[in-house]
């Protein structure tokens, strides 16, 4: 995808916070919000699995809420606060999250790991002890074809812990 | 010996932290200044002659850069035509246009090529393309396509064959079902899947008309196979193309073919003057990036009333979609006609497998490749003789299970090493197969239906010896390539040519080279997946990665190790016999204070000043490494299942896997590549197919219609490992990315109709939906 928009409608100038820093961009309306954070802000960790609000690589936190970012125009973010993989760990330190997916191996090509983490950084912001049944459930919406989920689900038991 | 630092022990992977954080580089990822962005119109027809093209409309959409059809590149670029040219077995030349201009032969063929400043503007282009087709008659069902008056998809194979590929070994069919005490006949359909890495398919191409050099960004399992392909296709010699293939989001066999996408943006690249790139949309990965699986069979089996299974005669249909794909030919055939006999005593294979042709998308390598196929007939068969002489299936196991390696199956391979039967019984302890037994037997008084499924395996992985791969009729050979590189610091450089895309192999490699070497891992890096780096490699499939090319780098460091001793020996002013190397340190035998650190050897051999006599400077080593043979994991997997009598949904209650993959590098890597392995069968098992309808439309070309399980239809899954070093390469190691995917799908197969074998239900065929499940007790008359 490009940097240059291409026509579709008359542009729109919105203002987002994202991962603390506050842009304003001029930019058509049928832009997607994926396209404007990886094309745009060159945020490249979100990413692009199906383009059918399907597979959840996508994923980034919207004012609070885990969103598939290829399911919303760009404009939908304006005035919003929007956290990416990029923005979750802090001094170079990892997040708990991400922590727990090294050191249980759950990611394997890591497609789709940015959007699993950004799903479970709300999940377990709002549920401390899940069950393992609940935190399947949770990560229902995200598609994974190389750890068969075993070692992601470990990984969200054990960041759980981790975040107590 | 010493202890082992690094083999065998759980790191966590290197390549974790820049794919935690979001900067992996993926071919999306990528951009150049200056780059345009092309779309491609896709056939609306599955078979229909192109009439005329009518782009004006399209080119005038400001932002368009240009549309080009068919007739465009038919000189220019040339058709793709499979690299395994199977011999003996009348393999007809089948050629794929990267953009077709005659006639379309499914869905996924490229009718014309939009470029434009912004991808939205291409896909704008797109729905301006008018264009005029005139349908022909379609065949998607490969019994229909073989039949005469099938319509004709090639005109180099009038009666849609492809080829015909016939194997026989040990005894004549025939004369051995004679003195069987039993034949039984079973027809087994394997369907087709859909490979479906989370990451698209995608190029970036970028030319320097000054340089005249190529350079092209692609989602690629094997680099330098892309580049040998291309270069004979677009015409631009190999030496002035370069293929690099980045991060890679997971290819299970689907990102080894050359497909027409890569070369349509390198032939606009060198055009337009421009950076030109591509990445599929989902529904494109559907419908254009080939398919997996899809076989008919007919079966004979001969078998004795104690349930020895003597011989087997297969009859197998394997559909290739439109055209012949890149490895497609030796799928259906090599790697899965050679592995009949499985880790079974077989004493006559006669198998037939027949190419066809069909208006569906091209069929090539899905994980595992031939060999779950070969693997689920057999363990069917298992189960079905078990059936028919009212054994228990693990009993007809015992009969027939390999008793020791090495073994010289009938089909002609010869199995490394292993503990056939103690896996076996090993799987079973793990899984609590009596208890398991017991409880079934209980439950089934209660109306409740729970089955134990069994699926022992042995696949011929670590894709190699060149000789055999050539006899075959591969393209190329099938060696793998090493440069181990020390640098004058003592930090060390390793160029792999295979091409890791989420097995881990950035982590295992270095811990190959730091244990070869004693050096602390930290201090190598492994570096894979650019043409312009390493050296002609043949990629990552087929479990080959760590046999092949893990084996080419441990040569490789052993060979600098022995330069070192010598340069060492040197530097001691010692006798090379007399110098012994220890975590990192040369010294000389007996007097340990005379000594040398690897470190210091680096630096001299580059100072070069104190070699000994006509040692040339450097150290480094190439290596370029032919297995003799193939490696054979093999192991048995164990899968529990209920099934619910309301929703009549399948449902997990234990899986055990445990393999022997040889010597295990990184426990914790092998464990994940058999989570993922098993998950990807199991799916086959319960919940994914590909359907096309009677036109040729894909019915499942998107996540909603085609099933990829989630996290809520997937079990735990216990992983144990044996170790049986392969003596047929250094490392003793044998492969694991693929025997998950080859063992679990029979496993839950004969796991569900094991819970239903008490109705009287011998087989039936994959998926097993609940609506299937609901038919079948329907069909029985079990009210739920």
């Amino acid at each position: 995808m490009s940097q240059a928009p291409g026509n579709g409608g008359e542009a729109i100038t919105i203002t987002v916070k994202v991962n603390g820093k506050t842009y304003t961009h001029t930019i058509p309306p049928r832009m997607l919000l994926v396209h404007y954070i990886r094309e745009v802000l060159g945020l490249k960790g979100t990413h692009i699995g199906c383009d059918t609000s399907n597979c959840g690589a996508c994923t980034v936190i919207l004012n609070g809420k885990a969103v598939k970012s290829c399911t919303l125009f760009a404009f939908m973010a304006d005035g919003g606060e929007i956290l990416t993989i990029e923005g979750i760990s802090e001094d170079g330190k990892l997040h708990p999250i991400q922590e727990a997916f090294w050191e249980n191996h759950a990611l394997q090509c890591g497609f789709c790991t940015p959007g699993f983490i950004m799903n479970l950084y709300e999940f377990l912001s709002k549920n401390k002890k899940p069950s393992e049944e609940e935190v399947r459930r949770a990560i229902e919406g995200n598609l994974c074809r190389c750890t068969g989920y075993v070692n992601i689900v470990r990984a969200a038991m054990a960041a759980a812990e981790k975040m107590g | 010996m010493p202890e082992r630092r690094y083999l065998g022990k759980r790191i966590k992977r290197r390549e974790d932290l820049r794919l935690l954080t979001g900067r992996g580089l993926f071919v999306d990822d990528l951009s150049l200044p200056g780059t345009v962005y092309a779309a491609f119109l896709r056939s609306s027809y599955a078979h229909a002659r192109i009439k005329s093209i009518d782009t004006t409309r399209a080119e005038k959409i400001s932002g368009v850069i240009g549309v080009f059809t068919g007739e465009y590149f038919k000189d220019k670029v040339q058709p793709l035509m499979t690299a395994w040219a199977l011999t003996g077995a009348d393999l007809k030349p089948i050629k794929w246009p990267v953009v077709v201009h005659d006639k379309a032969r499914f869905i996924g063929d490229i009718v014309a090529v939009a470029v434009a400043e912004d991808p939205y503007t291409a896909y704008d282009a797109l729905e301006a393309i008018e264009v005029e087709y005139e349908p022909l008659p379609v065949v998607t069902d490969m019994e229909e396509a073989v039949k005469p008056g099938a319509p004709v998809i090639h005109d180099e194979a009038p009666n849609n064959v492809a080829f015909t590929w016939r194997l026989t070994g040990g005894e004549d069919f025939d004369s051995i079902a004679a003195k069987a005490d039993h034949v039984m006949r079973q027809r087994l359909v394997n369907h087709r899947l859909i490979p479906s890495a989370m990451e698209t398919r995608g190029a970036l191409a970028h030319y320097n008309a000054s340089t005249g050099e190529l350079t092209v960004w692609v989602t690629s399992q094997n680099p330098h196979v892309h580049r040998l392909i291309m270069s004979a296709s677009l015409g631009i010699p190999e030496h002035k193309l370069r293929v690099i293939a980045p991060d890679v989001g997971g290819g299970f066999g689907s990102k080894i073919p050359v497909y027409p996408g890569e070369l349509i943006v390198s032939r606009l690249a060198m055009d337009l003057g421009r950076p030109v790139k591509w990445m599929e949309t989902r529904k494109e990965n559907f419908m254009g990036t080939h398919h997996g699986r899809d076989h008919i069979t007919d079966f004979e089996v001969a078998y004795t009333r104690k349930g020895e299974v003597l011989g087997l005669r297969v009859r197998t249909l394997a559909n290739l979609g439109a055209y012949l794909s890149t490895a497609a030919p030796g799928v259906p055939t090599i790697l899965y006609g050679t592995m009949l006999s499985g880790p079974y005593k077989i004493k006559s294979v006669d198998v037939e497998v027949k190419g066809v042709l069909t208006n569906t998308t091209p069929v090539d390598a899905y994980r595992g490749a031939g060999r779950p196929e070969a693997t689920y007939l057999l363990e069917r068969v298992m189960d079905l003789v078990a059936r028919e002489l009212g054994m228990d299936p693990a009993d007809v196991r015992r009969v027939n299970l390999v008793e020791k390696a090495p073994y010289n199956a009938v089909t002609g391979l010869i199995y490394d090493s292993g503990r056939y039967r103690e896996v076996f019984e090993e799987a079973l302890k793990r899984a609590e197969y009596s208890k398991w037994r017991e409880i079934q037997s209980k439950a089934r008084k209660e109306g409740r239906l729970i089955g134990i499924g069994i699926s022992s395996y042995i696949e011929m992985c670590g894709l190699a010896p060149s000789r055999i791969a050539r006899a075959t009729g591969f393209g190329l050979g099938l060696w793998e390539s090493a440069v181990v590189r020390i640098h004058p610091s003592g930090k060390v450089t390793v160029y792999t040519g295979s091409h890791p895309h989420g097995q881990g192999e950035e982590t295992t490699f270095a811990q190959i080279v730091a244990e070869e070497l004693g050096v602390p891992i930290e201090d190598v890096e492994i570096v894979h997946g650019d043409t312009a780096q390493t050296p002609f490699g043949m990629g990552t499939y087929g479990s080959r990665t760590t046999p092949v090319g893990g084996g080419a780098i441990a040569l490789a460091a052993r060979r600098v190790k022995e330069k070192a001793r010598r340069i060492a020996a040197s530097l001691l002013e010692a006798r090379v016999d007399d110098v012994e190397y220890s975590e990192g340190k040369f010294y000389v035998r007996g007097h340990p204070e005379k000594q040398v650190t690897i470190q210091e050897v680096a630096l001299a051999s580059y100072t070069a000043d104190k070699l000994p006599e006509g040692e040339e400077p450097g150290l480094e080593a190439t290596v370029f490494y032919d297995p003799e043979n193939f490696t054979f994991p093999y192991g048995t997997h164990v899968c529990v299942v209920e099934i619910d009598k309301e929703t009549f949904k399948p449902k997990i209650l234990r899986y055990v896997a445990v393999d022997d993959i040889g010597v295990v590098v990184n426990p914790l890597i092998a464990e994940g590549q058999v989570h993922g392995g098993v998950i990807q069968g199991l799916a086959q098992a319960l919940y994914e197919y590909a359907v096309f309808d009677e036109a040729g439309n894909l019915l499942t070309a998107g996540f909603n219609d085609y099933m990829i399980p989630t996290a809520i239809d997937t079990p735990n899954v216990e992983s144990y490992f044996v170790e049986t070093p392969s003596p047929h390469n250094p490392l003793g190691v044998k492969g694991v990315g693929e025997t998950g995917t080859i063992a679990s799908t029979a496993a839950v197969v004969n796991a569900v109709l094991d819970a239903l074998s008490h109705l009287g239900i011998k087989h039936a065929d994959m998926p097993l939906t609940p609506y299937k499940i609901w038919e079948i007790l329907k069909e029985k008359g079990v009210k739920a």
